[in-house]
C-alpha cells in the first residue's frame, strides 16, 4: 500500500504547470477572445514540444504508454489555467482510444494534430473546428472521418473558450472501425473532468487569497475577517477532500478495476462541485471587481459549470456509486477491493 | 502509488480479525461515560487488548506496542471498527498525549508511562480547557509554581473529557506572573491527588463525559512535566496535531456508520423519503474520501513528510460528515427517529448527539478555518 506519487509523476506534473502558466495568463486568454482562433498555435506547439499529448498514447503509436494518474495530474494543469486548447478531450480521452483500435491511424502520426470525440455521453463535439479527424459513434462502432468529411454547426456556450458542435456526417465520408471502447472513454473523460476540477478549484482559492491581502476595507485587509477567510477555508477543505478521491480514482481506473467506476464518478462529482464551491466563494470574496468581465473570475466559474454537464451528469455518477454501495460488499476493509470485468461475470 | 494490501498486510488483517473475533465482548459493555462500572469494564476490555499485544500497535514494543507503521494501524482500526469492538476509553492516553511522550519525553518518562497507558492500567484525561481559556487557549490562568523538586499546581480547569472515573490528567499550567503563550508547561497530576477535586457534569445525553477539576495547592514531581518548563504552548500544538491530524478519528468509524446507513436505508426506502438516497449516497462518498485522504496522508508521513496545518482540514472533514450521515439516519427513521432505542440496537439518536459536538471539541471549527486560511492559505490575521 503506498498512496504517494513518484517523483517523475510529481516532475512532469511541475514541467506542465510552469508551462501552462507561463503560457497561458490571463492575457494570453484575453489576446486569444480578440483574435476569434480556435488556438493559441505557439502555446500549442510548446505543449506538443514538451510531450503533453503523448503520455497516454502506446509506445506502438509513438507514445509514452503512462497511465491514466499521469494523465490527470496533467489535466489538473490545465484546469489550474482554464486552458482553452482541447489536451485533454484529444490527448486525454480520443487519441487513445483511436490509437486502440487503429494505432497505424495517420492522423496518430502528428503529435501536433488533435482529435475530436463523439461520445454518446455527450450531446455535442468539442473542439471539432480545430480537430484533424473526428473519431464517430455509430451503433456501438467507432468510425473516424477527416474534419473535411463532417459538417459541423457552432452552438454557443457560456464558457468563450468551449467550442461546441453538433456534427453532421455520412458514412461514405468516415471509415469504419468496428467495434471499440466506448465505456473506458467516458471515463476517461469523468476522470480527466474531475481532475480538471481540482486546478480550477485551487485556482480560484489562490486568486481570492491573493485579492484578499491586497484589497482593504475599514482600514485593514479583507482577509483579515473571519469572514471571509472561513469562505476560502471552506473551499480549502473541499478540495483536500476531493484530491486523495480524483488519485484514487486515476489509480483504479489505470489498473483496469471495475470498482474504478463508483470512484470515477465520486471523484468526477466532489471535484466539479469544489470547483463550483472555490469559484462562488472567490466571485463573492471580490466583491464587485468579481462580477466584472475585466476580473477573471468568471472565466473559471464558467469552465467549472461546463465541466459538470460533460461525461455524464452528476445524477448518472450518483447512481453509479449507489448501484457500488447497494450490490457490492462495503465498509472499511472494502475502500481497495479489487475486481477485475471477468470476475464479476 | 500503488493501492493494494501486500500479502503481510493482509495476514495482519487476518490475525488481527480473528483475534478480536474471539475476544470482542458479546453483549455491548455499558458506556465509559455513563457509570464506574462502564468505566472499569472497558478498562478491563484494555486490559484484555494488551494481552494480545494490541494496546497501541504503532508503539515500540518496550512501551508494550507492536512497532507498527501507519498503514497497520489503519487496518487495526478498520477490523477494529468492523468487529463492533467496545470505544477506547485512554483515547486521550493511546492516541493523543502517547504519541507527544513519544516526541517529548525522557527516556524515564516514556518508561514510567507509556507502558501503564497501552495496558489501560492508567486511564488518562485532559485538563487543557478554562473557563476564560477555551478556544482562546493562551488564555490559561492556571499556575505551576517550582518548589525544589516538586511543583505546587493551582487553577480551575473545566470541560475535562474522562476526568471523572479516569487516574491521571494531563495539562496546561503557567509559571507565575507569565504571559499567553509563554511560560505554560504541560504537567501530569493524578486526579487522586491531595488537593485535587474533580465535579462531573452532565452532557446533553446525561452521561457523565467530563468534569470540571479545581487544584489547590497539589504537589508533584518535576518529574511529571513534559519538556522544558514553558514549552508548553509547542508541545500543546503538537498534541493538537495528532489530534487532528490523524489519530483521533480513524476512517474506519465513519465507513462502518456509513455501511450501517446503507443497510438502514435498503430495510426503509419502500418507507422514506426517496430524496434521501442521495444523502446515504453522500454519507459513503465522505467516508471514503475520509479514508482516502488519510491513506494518502499515512503513506506520506511513512515516506518522511510531515503534518502541518493541513490537518486542521481533517478536523472539519469528519465532524461535518458525521452529523450529515446521522442525521440523514434520523431523517430514514421518520416519525421514530426521537423514540429511545431499545437495549443492544444500533443507537442512531445517540450517535447523533455525539456527533454534534465533533464541531466543538478538540478545536472548534471555527478555530480550525482560521487555522486554515491563516497558516495554509496565507491570509493576515
Amino acid at each position: 500500500m503506498d498512496f504517494t506519487l513518484s517523483d517523475e509523476q510529481k516532475m512532469f506534473a511541475e514541467t506542465a504547470r510552469s508551462l501552462l502558466v507561463d503560457r497561458c495568463t490571463p492575457e494570453d486568454w484575453r489576446q486569444l477572445l480578440a483574435s476569434g482562433a480556435a488556438r493559441d498555435a505557439a502555446r500549442w506547439a510548446a505543449i506538443v514540444e514538451n510531450g503533453l499529448t503523448l503520455l497516454l498514447l502506446p509506445e506502438a503509436a509513438g507514445g509514452l504508454g503512462l497511465g491514466e494518474l499521469d494523465f490527470a495530474l496533467i489535466a489538473e494543469q490545465a484546469g489550474y489555467v482554464a486552458l482553452p486548447e482541447p489536451l485533454v478531450e484529444s490527448a486525454g480521452i480520443a487519441a487513445p482510444m483511436l490509437a486502440a483500435r487503429a494505432p497505424d491511424a495517420a492522423v496518430l502520426a502528428d503529435a501536433g494534430a488533435t482529435i475530436a470525440i463523439q461520445h454518446p455521453a455527450n450531446p455535442l463535439v468539442a473542439d471539432a473546428d480545430s480537430a484533424a479527424a473526428v473519431l464517430l459513434h455509430h451503433e456501438g462502432e467507432a468510425w473516424l472521418a477527416p474534419a473535411a468529411g463532417v459538417q459541423l454547426t457552432r452552438v454557443a456556450s457560456i464558457d468563450p473558450f468551449r467550442r461546441l458542435f453538433r456534427v453532421e456526417w455520412q458514412r461514405e465520408a468516415a471509415e469504419r472501425l468496428g467495434p471499440a471502447d466506448w465505456d473506458l472513454a467516458l471515463e476517461r473523460g469523468a476522470l480527466f473532468a474531475a481532475a480538471q476540477g481540482l486546478g480550477l478549484a485551487q485556482r480560484c482559492v489562490d486568486m481570492a487569497v491573493a485579492y484578499a491581502q491586497e484589497r482593504q476595507q475599514f482600514g485593514k485587509p479583507i482577509g483579515s475577517y473571519q469572514a471571509v477567510k472561513h469562505h476560502l477555508a471552506s473551499a480549502q477543505v473541499a478540495i483536500a477532500f476531493a484530491r486523495p478521491v480524483v488519485h484514487a480514482a486515476a489509480a483504479g481506473l489505470a489498473a483496469r478495476d471495475i470498482h474504478a467506476r463508483a470512484r470515477v464518478s465520486h471523484a468526477r462529482i466532489v471535484a466539479l462541485e469544489a470547483a463550483d464551491q472555490a469559484a462562488r466563494a472567490a466571485l463573492q470574496v471580490h466583491g464587485a471587481m468579481g462580477y466584472s468581465w475585466e476580473v477573471d473570475v468568471h472565466l473559471f466559474l464558467k469552465r467549472a459549470l461546463a465541466l459538470n454537464g460533460a461525461w455524464g451528469t452528476p445524477r448518472f455518477h450518483r447512481d453509479r456509486i449507489a448501484a457500488r454501495l447497494f450490490t457490492r460488499p462495503n465498509g472499511p476493509d472494502q475502500t481497495f477491493a479489487r475486481e477485475s470485468e471477468t470476475s464479476h461475470a | 502509488m500503488r493501492l493494494a494490501y501486500t500479502p503481510q498486510q493482509q495476514a495482519f488483517r487476518a490475525e488481527v480479525r480473528s483475534w478480536l473475533a474471539a475476544h470482542v465482548p458479546a453483549t455491548p459493555l455499558d458506556h465509559f461515560d455513563a457509570s464506574r462500572a462502564g468505566f472499569e469494564a472497558h478498562r478491563q476490555w484494555e486490559k484484555t487488548l494488551k494481552s494480545g499485544d494490541w494496546g497501541m500497535v504503532t508503539w515500540p514494543r518496550e512501551y508494550g506496542g507492536r512497532g507498527l507503521n501507519l498503514i497497520e494501524w489503519l487496518i487495526f482500526e478498520e477490523e477494529y471498527y468492523r468487529a463492533g469492538a467496545p470505544g477506547r476509553v485512554n483515547q486521550n492516553g493511546i492516541f493523543l498525549l502517547g504519541p507527544t511522550l513519544m516526541e517529548f519525553g525522557t527516556a524515564a518518562q516514556k518508561q514510567r508511562f507509556l507502558p501503564a497507558m497501552a495496558s489501560g492500567e492508567e486511564i488518562w484525561a485532559q485538563a487543557w480547557s478554562e473557563p476564560q481559556a477555551g478556544s482562546d487557549l493562551a488564555g490559561v490562568r492556571a499556575t505551576c509554581r517550582r518548589d525544589g523538586e516538586d511543583y505546587v499546581l493551582n487553577g480551575h480547569k473545566i470541560w475535562s473529557s474522562r476526568a471523572v472515573f479516569a487516574d491521571w490528567a494531563f495539562g496546561l499550567f503557567r509559571t507565575p506572573g507569565s504571559e499567553r503563550h509563554k511560560g505554560m508547561s504541560l504537567i501530569f497530576f493524578p486526579l487522586n491527588a491531595p488537593g485535587v477535586t474533580v465535579n462531573p457534569i452532565a452532557k446533553i445525553n446525561g452521561h457523565v463525559g467530563f468534569a470540571e477539576i479545581f487544584l489547590e495547592e497539589v504537589r508533584v514531581p518535576a518529574f511529571n512535566r513534559l519538556g522544558e518548563e514553558g514549552q508548553g504552548w509547542h508541545i500543546c500544538m503538537a498534541t493538537a496535531g495528532f489530534e487532528r491530524g490523524l489519530m483521533l478519528r480513524s476512517p474506519a468509524r465513519y465507513q462502518v456508520a456509513a455501511a450501517a446507513l446503507a443497510d438502514l436505508w435498503l430495510a426503509r426506502r419502500h418507507i422514506a423519503d426517496p430524496l434521501l438516497e442521495a444523502d446515504v449516497v453522500r454519507a459513503h462518498m465522505n467516508a471514503e474520501a475520509y479514508a482516502l485522504s488519510i491513506y494518502a496522508t499515512a503513506s506520506a508521513l511513512m515516506a518522511g513528510a510531515k503534518i502541518g496545518p493541513e490537518a486542521s482540514t481533517n478536523k472539519i472533514f469528519w465532524s461535518e460528515l458525521d452529523i450529515h450521515l446521522h442525521r440523514t439516519a434520523l431523517a430514514i427513521l421518520g416519525a421514530e427517529a426521537e423514540l429511545l432505542p431499545p437495549p443492544g440496537t444500533h443507537d442512531w439518536l445517540d450517535d447523533y448527539i455525539f456527533a454534534l459536538a465533533g464541531p466543538i471539541y478538540a478545536g472548534s471549527n471555527e478555530i480550525q478555518r482560521n487555522i486554515i486560511a491563516e497558516r495554509m492559505l496565507g491570509l493576515p490575521r
